[in-house]
């Protein structure tokens, strides 16, 4: 089963946030991430959703989308065709020793450090999901307290946006 | 103008061209019921004695009229007890708006009385639906569910209406409905030629059609379209009427109750052409096993039905109607293959397995379903519950015109005929409406006879009466090492006099020889009748498909 990225772009309105998890739900469909915020447009919220399945389940999923009313457009982001990034804030256990190294990786990945307490480091890093993988491994040893992701977020590379890609 | 939202509500159903709603009051709906005092004259309002049944009569209404079916109910258990309705409304694609009370919007979300989140609840069951929280947004929402209940497949939309906003008053300003328009856009010239082609170079072609004939009022093209290749046609139980019952194309339905000619075609055919149907597991039985000679040429309004269940060749996406027109125009103009062969063994199959039951003096179902059909001359709408009478009726009646037949196809509602026959001798009561039921779907909701007798409406419930739920009891029998866990429903209720009680006239029905004379007495009657058949509980309905068969391998007996 490969993964696939689905961008949605939905009517901001309450409850579509309900009826595409509610979808995915009962129809079977496996959510890696869903991620949602306001578009360009404050009508709009755009969704963008990490599934694993087939191709033919892609289709149903992408089909199933499209017959919600407030699901204004469906289009896949190939990792190809598209930046992906997610935010991730780690609390890693940090003390005298270990702080410095810490921090050398946290400057050779771009990260950031954003809190700091005398056992502990919270650091900020986005990127697509080899790196934050690569990031998190090199964390682990340290001792990771706890950790939260946004989910990915995408949006497709060039001049193209969802509203004209027919790509889909 | 400024108008209460009760006013404005109704005011957007007069500009749809709603006369009949079916709908049950309280607390929630206070408002509207009071302004629907002063529309007595625009809007018919029926009263059934639950909100189940107000949803069935919707349903059964929009299904017997093709118009858009309207229920309204109160909020919490009002608005949930219409959710069986929704549900098989739409697992059939049914157009219908239901609208819902809510506790005012400041009392939402606090578990007040009476008080249910039925928009959440409905999210699965509904096209789409609406919580109106600001009065000025109403007529619009309303305008909108109209036109999402009926575009491209019908289906229903909920309106929860908090009561605070049926009573605050604004500007209203009438509109005209948005116009339905056929999908026409996605039916290419490629597409189509792709099809002929296909067409063409079949020789032995089986069309499969469904519900999306009857929706699309498609049956003449579909005629044609049949005609001119002379395939044979095979129908859904969705899609009886669609195509006429006694046309000698016709197979028979398809499937897990199917004609062995329909079955055996669909595993012989090399082009399955599949007009507005779906493919249900009621049709397919075992995927694998589906049409394995077949290129499967599908041709459905909704892009989601395209590969769902089984994968297509070709496939066409847009309205049936259109579709079948164009295909015919190109068809006209065309040499077609020699199928004669094919046809030779379609007609042999059918010598070879009919429909048959064994027709002996006792009392059988099918017998009375026959005799229905002739004492009506197929004219009658057939509304049925769910079980073996359904089935029954649906091979016995020869149906010959769309939206005579009334089923729960999708959703296999039992106590949904009572409510649908109620709805459709409404929306047509220029015509003999049966309800053909069971004894067990029956009890589930005859406290619907009250609302047909309150209406002086003609119709003519025929209880198939085995004491027993037979669609279990069957299973049990063939597949369950006859363990006939919890089927026998013997018990002591005498439904003549069930039928008396509600001001109904009953009749016992028992002998074959009294068949013709107890319904020509039915048919003589002014409100509602009841005929309990005494049937034995061994009838059966043939064939069958074994499940996780293949549908070749029928049960015939």
């Amino acid at each position: 089963m490969s993964r696939h990225v689905i961008s949605v772009l939905v009517d901001n309105q309450s409850g579509v946030l309900s009826r595409v998890a509610g979808l995915f739900s009962r129809r079977g469909y496996n959510i890696d991430s869903l991620s949602v915020g306001e578009t360009e447009n404050s009508q709009f919220s755009r969704m963008t959703i990490v599934v694993r399945g087939d191709d033919s389940t892609l289709e149903q999923i992408k089909k199933q989308l499209n017959k919600l009313i407030d699901v204004i457009k469906v289009v896949s982001l190939t990792s190809e065709s598209s930046v992906y990034r997610e935010l991730v804030l780690v609390k890693v256990a940090a003390d005298d020793k270990t702080r410095a190294a810490i921090n050398d990786i946290v400057d050779i990945f771009r990260a950031k450090i954003i809190d700091i307490a005398p056992k502990s480091l919270t650091i900020e890093i986005t990127g697509d999901e080899p790196k934050i993988q690569a990031f998190i491994d090199l964390m682990k040893p340290y001792g990771i307290i706890e950790m939260a992701r946004t989910g990915l977020t995408a949006l497709q590379r060039g001049d193209l946006s969802i509203t004209n890609n027919n790509n889909n | 103008m400024q108008l209460t939202g009760s006013e404005i509500l109704l005011e957007c159903l007069m500009e749809q061209g709603v006369d009949t709603i079916f709908g049950y009051p309280g607390g929630a709906v206070l408002n509207i019921y009071d302004a629907l005092a002063k529309y007595p004259n625009n809007i018919r309002h029926i009263l059934p004695s639950h909100e189940q049944g107000a949803a069935h009569a919707a349903d059964g209404y929009a299904r017997a009229t093709g118009k858009v079916g309207v229920c309204l109910a109160t909020s919490g258990p009002g608005a949930t007890n219409l959710v069986t309705g929704i549900a098989t409304a739409y697992m059939d694609s049914v157009p219908l708006v239901a609208i819902t009370g809510n506790v005012p919007l400041s009392l939402l979300g606090k578990d007040s009385f009476q008080e249910v989140d039925i928009a959440g609840i409905t999210m699965p069951i509904t096209k789409h639906n609406f919580i109106v929280k600001d009065v000025k947004d109403l007529a619009e929402i309303v305008r909108k569910a109209f036109y999402i209940a009926q575009e491209g497949r019908p289906g229903p939309v909920l309106i929860d209406i908090p009561k605070d906003i049926t009573a605050q008053k604004t500007e209203f300003q009438s509109a005209k409905p948005y116009q339905i328009t056929r999908k026409t856009g996605t039916i290419t010239d490629q597409a189509i030629t792709r099809a002929i082609q296909l067409l063409k170079e079949s020789r032995r072609p089986l069309i499969y059609a469904g519900g999306g004939v009857i929706q699309s009022g498609a049956s003449a093209e579909l005629c044609q379209f049949a005609e001119r290749l002379n395939a044979p046609v095979s129908l859904s139980l969705m899609g009886l009427g669609g195509f006429p019952g006694t046309h000698p194309l016709f197979c028979g339905l398809i499937g897990m109750h199917g004609s062995k000619t329909s079955n055996l075609a669909a595993t012989r055919c090399d082009l399955l052409i599949a007009l507005g149907a779906r493919f249900s597991d009621r049709v397919v039985s075992n995927v694998e096993k589906f049409a394995p000679e077949a290129k499967i040429l599908h041709i459905d309004i909704d892009p989601a039905e395209i590969n769902k269940n089984v994968q297509s060749y070709h496939y066409i996406i847009g309205d049936l109607k259109s579709t079948l027109k164009k295909l015919n125009e190109k068809l006209a103009q065309l040499e077609l293959p020699e199928t004669s062969e094919w046809q030779k063994q379609i007609e042999d199959w059918k010598l070879r397995f009919p429909l048959q039951y064994k027709d002996d003096s006792n009392l059988k179902p099918h017998y009375i379903i026959e005799r229905i059909y002739a004492l009506t001359e197929g004219e009658a709408v057939i509304t049925t519950e769910v079980g073996q009478h359904q089935i029954w009726a649906a091979q016995y009646y020869k149906f010959d015109h769309p939206r005579t037949f009334i089923s729960s196809g999708g959703l296999g509602t039992m106590g949904y005929g009572l409510g649908a026959s109620i709805g459709a001798q409404i929306g047509r009561p220029d015509k003999r409406v049966f309800n053909i039921a069971g004894d067990g779907s029956f009890r589930m909701n005859c406290n619907e006879l009250a609302t047909a007798v309150e209406y002086q409406l003609p119709i003519i419930v025929v209880i198939m009466n085995n004491r027993a739920l037979g669609m279990v009891r069957q299973w049990q029998d063939l597949f369950y090492d006859q363990r006939f866990s919890q089927s026998s429903i013997d018990r002591a209720t005498d439904f003549v006099k069930l039928a008396e009680a509600y001001g109904a006239v009953g009749f016992n029905l028992t002998s074959k020889a009294d068949v013709d004379t107890v319904l020509q007495q039915a048919l003589a009657a002014k409100g509602p009748v009841v005929i309990n058949c005494e049937i034995d509980q061994n009838d059966k309905v043939f064939p069958i498909v074994p499940p996780g068969a293949a549908i070749e391998d029928l049960m015939t007996e």
